[in-house]
């Protein structure tokens, strides 16, 4: 699965439109993400996970941060996630299929914010987009 | 047999009392040929599907949305009874459609994205919660059935 120019143009789209509200939609997509999907707090039981939870917007903060620096360096994300990439394979070990519910999630958000910017062929990028990023966190798992 | 609670049931009948079955069924089947478009594979026969646009604007696509979305107001009505209520369903989609259950899974998660579009702050963490549940015990019910 490979960007095209087209998806990274609507990646890089997406992202300037909503950085400025990059940190809330961060830890919403993670709270709607712990709501849904409750096995994902197993991997936070050192977490306050309760609605404006702090634990969970400074979380937040970070992986919006995560995937702003991915869709800033879409020609090499694998570079730019390298140390991240590192940290999930040698220490939090999250199971793959989480990073697609996260995805999941995180394009619930955009939906629900930017309704209108969601188009079809938006909402393709960004699921490739996301699916990529969720490859190179586990790429070096094994 | 799945529980449902009563905040469940109330999320599930007040979302879909608002859905536009046609309107919603179309955009759920044209995104879905869209963002994942090996899903094409079982529709040969609809014609042009070379590109969003003609997804977007094709008439079988839109029948068949409407079609599926339908289908799908039985699960609401019998929320109780869903592997019951899939049951012939089921088999179809082994025997004659042939379809990987899996895609089951992908409409479902593109359902849940188009709800969010048109509901905005309405669609709450409960709301998607409680309808990512019941798409994936749709999921389930349809593909009870394959042997």
């Amino acid at each position: 699965m490979v960007l095209s120019a087209n998806d990274k143009t609507n990646v890089k789209g997406v992202f300037s439109k909503i950085s400025s509200h990059a940190e809330e939609y961060g830890a919403e997509t993670l709270e709607r993400m712990f709501t849904t999907y409750p096995q994902t707090k197993t991997y936070f039981p050192h977490f306050d996970l309760h609605h404006g939870s702090a634990q969970v917007k400074a979380h937040g903060k970070k992986v919006a941060a995560a995937l702003i620096e991915a869709a800033n360096h879409i020609d090499d994300i694998a570079g730019a996630l390298s140390k991240l990439s590192d940290l999930h394979a040698q220490k939090l070990r999250v199971d793959p299929v989480n990073f697609k519910l996260l995805g999941q999630c995180f394009l619930v958000v955009m939906a629900i914010h930017h309704p209108s910017a969601l188009t079809p062929e938006v909402h393709a990028s960004l699921d490739k987009f996301l699916c990529a990023v969720g490859n190179v966190l586990t790429s070096k798992y094994r | 047999m799945v529980h449902w609670s009563a905040e469940e049931k109330q999320l599930i009948a007040s979302v879909w009392s608002k859905v536009n079955v046609e309107e919603c069924g179309a955009e759920a089947l044209a995104r879905l040929l869209i963002v994942y478009p090996w899903t094409q594979r079982f529709f040969d026969n609809f014609g042009n599907l070379s590109s969003p646009t003609a997804i977007i604007g094709n008439p079988k696509v839109r029948a068949h949305g409407k079609k599926v979305l339908t289908s799908f107001g039985e699960a609401v009505k019998n929320l109780e009874n869903l592997k019951a209520t899939y049951a012939k369903l089921s088999e179809l989609h082994c025997e004659k459609l042939h379809v990987d259950p899996e895609n089951f899974r992908l409409l479902g998660n593109i359902l849940i994205i188009v709800l969010a579009t048109h509901f905005n702050k309405d669609f709450t963490p409960a709301c998607q919660a409680t309808w990512q549940k019941l798409v994936g015990v749709v999921a389930h019910a349809l593909a009870y059935k394959y042997h």
